[in-house]
């Protein structure tokens, strides 16, 4: 996907400024928030499970090299092929190269967050095949000109019901339609054709389990059960940080996944699809394919913030966060909004060019405490500022600015003067009200608040004075 | 007891009656106060611009300042925050440090914590006629656990009714220089926050950290509201007013 991450805060003024969009991102609290922290009153420890889900994926990550091997000797061993994409260029040649040999005219999609990372749909149409994505938010997309997800697992999160009539009556010259449950079926009705005349399906993988060679799939819809079942050829793309070791660490993180995302005990569907069907079997696809993404991963994996690998991208961390509510998710710019986005999208794209993001964030931690494998965002967030700063990446008067203050700070004998004289430049410039409306070099803060200002005198010297201490 | 009182950078400067009001708690609490007069900042807008040179200059200049007294208390979640859960990381590859910033941070308090859960406060001083919604703010409640405390004690003010307001742990949009580096989504996340304010009908605000209420005052004065009182915890538990 084309990375717009650099422009966060020009895309940030113009969604907080988008009317239609602020009353879509007004549902995130019913929707999302409430939901989940009703569920959690069904789990008898939540943290306890927290705790259980973290250990699961710490272990998955620390030996991931043998996890991703017995993965792909088991798979292998049920009849699936299991192929290694380092770049996003690789992981769209891989797919065309599996399309050429099958004799695809025809793909169908469910959701795969990671295809967004290469843009594969315009790759397999550049290739001169149709593809149709089915996940129906992802859909909606699609028929808008492939307009960017802004939520991971809501990925039309932004888009209202009438602008969605509008689109379905424009892709398919039906009449408009005002209610969702019309809009749902019609949506089926034109999907199901595309099941019952597609040669591949390709998922995502919410996790990839090693003991067994499979692939899990969390869906609400169906539609990845009929999309990796009906075709003749089957594709599971997903980073190799979705592996675990065993299917009961799945049965742990589903008890942490639903919950954490959209509030549900459980999804409608779970999927875990293993092999290809074998002699005498009704169900499956006839060949399997897992493609295993790296894409920058393995260099977060080293790095000190490789913690962001333990996601199972449930929404939680974007779903509470008040930025993210705010903003909304294209503003972050990339594939993966909210706080795991600005982990991720700079490692993955370059902090250079997101380097705005781990910045957007005001360290609140409501993200931190909401995660369901207990990813430290915010401490995450301030890595990359390091780097930034390390970098010399940050602008000269941000840092001249704090230089400034630290060597004013390690030297009381001159900060006391020195903050005595700002308290009554302060006062001053506070007039009668004492409300400064306008700060050199803070228009920041002033554009739409004031300061309120100081009384003129510092703590330090009142405190003398009431002391009698000289100074 | 004897309890050493970081004021904090932006109490010494922008509001001094802050400073008092928790002087004043502290000796009503039985402790003996002492008020280090080298003390400067935390170091804590260094650290979270990603300066941790900086950041660690300032924290060890605290920890020789503050690690002979038998509590550090500062009025404030935030900079307590960064002292208890944060001075660590910055030393982490220094053994001699790292011991005595463990020790440091054991006994650092935010104000209410200390005043309930070490001091057994029973009474306050102040006295407040009317209603206050109370805020939550960010460091203080998920860092410090600041939740129960400051609630408790303000029911104990003779004249306060507490209103709670919806959203009281949803983020002001402070979040240190993020304030003024994107300014226009820090005054969004505080018009929000005014909302609920106004909603909840409260005579004030109240809450337990400066740059939140800086934030959140400077927002309901543009917003036009000239009459809803943002106070620090300690200044309506004392009785001390702004000077």
């Amino acid at each position: 996907m084309q990375v717009a991450s650099m422009h966060f805060k020009e895309r940030a003024h113009a969604n907080l400024h988008d009317a239609r969009l602020q009353a879509k991102l007004g549902n995130l609290q019913a929707k999302f928030v409430m939901k989940r922290r009703a569920s959690l009153v069904e789990l008898d420890d939540f943290e306890g499970t927290r705790e259980a889900g973290k250990a699961i994926r710490n272990r998955a990550l620390d030996n991931l090299d043998v996890w991703l091997e017995t993965f792909e000797r088991n798979a292998t061993a049920r009849g699936a092929t299991v192929l290694f994409a380092e770049t996003p260029a690789d992981i769209n040649s891989l797919v065309l190269e599996i399309a050429a040999k099958h004799r695809v005219a025809k793909i169908i999609k469910s959701k795969s967050m990671v295809s967004e990372e290469s843009a594969l749909d315009h790759a397999i149409e550049a290739a001169g095949l149709t593809v149709v994505e089915t996940d129906l938010g992802e859909y909606i997309l699609q028929i808008n000109n492939y307009e960017p997800p802004s939520h991971i697992i809501g990925p039309a999160l932004h888009k209202s019901k009438e602008e969605v009539a509008q689109l379905f009556h424009k892709a398919h010259g039906t009449p408009v339609k005002t209610g969702i449950e019309e809009l749902c079926l019609e949506a089926r009705g034109v999907l199901r054709q595309h099941y019952l005349t597609a040669d591949m399906g390709i998922s995502g993988g919410n996790f990839f389990v090693a003991e067994t060679g499979s692939v899990v799939l969390v869906t609400n819809e169906g539609n990845a059960t009929l999309a990796t079942t009906l075709p003749r050829v089957h594709v599971a793309i997903s980073g190799i940080e979705k592996i675990v070791p065993t299917l009961e660490d799945v049965a742990t993180l589903m008890r942490l996944l639903p919950r954490s995302a959209t509030g549900q005990s459980i999804s409608n569907y779970v999927d875990v699809l293993t092999g290809c069907k074998g002699e005498g079997e009704f169900h499956g696809a006839e060949h399997m394919y897992f493609i295993v993404v790296d894409c920058g991963r393995s260099e977060v994996l080293g790095s000190d913030v490789r913690e962001a690998l333990r996601c199972i991208r449930c929404g939680a961390c974007m779903n509470h966060c008040p930025v993210y509510q705010n903003v909304g998710g294209h503003a972050y710019g990339w594939v993966y909004p909210g706080p795991i986005g600005s982990i991720l999208t700079p490692m993955y794209v370059g902090l250079e060019k997101a380097q705005d993001l781990p910045a957007a964030s005001t360290f609140c931690n409501q993200c931190g405490v909401v995660c369901p494998v207990k990813i430290p965002l915010p401490d995450l967030q301030r890595k990359l500022r390091e780097h930034a700063f390390e970098r010399g990446l940050r602008p000269w008067h941000e840092r001249l600015g704090h230089a400034a203050w630290t060597w004013l700070a390690l030297r009381p004998a001159l900060y006391a003067p020195g903050t005595r004289l700002m308290a009554r430049v302060l006062k001053k410039m506070g007039g009668r009200r004492g409300l400064i409306h306008r700060i050199p070099f803070g228009s920041g803060w002033t554009e739409e608040r004031d300061m309120p200002a100081p009384s003129g005198r510092t703590f330090r010297e009142l405190y003398q004075q009431r002391n009698g201490v000289g100074r | 007891m004897r309890v050493g009182l970081f004021v904090t950078c932006l109490v010494d400067l922008m509001r001094p009656s802050v400073g008092f009001a928790a002087l004043r708690l502290l000796e009503a609490a039985g402790a003996t106060v002492v008020v280090p007069p080298t003390q400067t900042c935390c170091g804590q807008p260094a650290y979270n611009s990603g300066d941790r040179k900086d950041a660690r200059a300032l924290a060890a200049k605290l920890v020789a300042e503050f690690e002979d007294c038998d509590f550090l208390v500062a009025p404030s979640g935030s900079c307590s925050g960064m002292i208890r859960t944060h001075y660590a990381d910055l030393f982490a590859d220094d053994p001699a440090m790292s011991t005595r910033v463990a020790a440091l941070a054991a006994k650092t308090r935010e104000l209410t914590d200390f005043l309930v859960n070490d001091a057994k406060l029973d009474r306050v001083p102040g006295r407040f006629e009317g209603s206050v919604a109370y805020h939550d703010s960010c460091a203080g409640l998920r860092e410090m656990g600041t939740k129960t405390q400051p609630r408790a004690l303000l029911a104990r003010v003779p004249g306060l009714a507490l209103k709670e307001m919806a959203e009281c742990e949803t983020c002001c949009g402070f979040g240190g220089t993020f304030s003024i580096k994107f300014g226009e989504i820090s005054s969004r996340l505080a018009d929000n926050k005014c909302g609920h304010i106004a909603a909840s009908g409260a005579d004030a605000v109240v809450l337990g950290d400066l740059g939140c209420m800086l934030n959140i005052e400077g927002r309901l004065r543009r917003r036009g509201d000239d009459k809803t009182q943002v106070l620090h915890v300690a200044e309506v538990l004392a009785g001390e007013r702004p000077v």
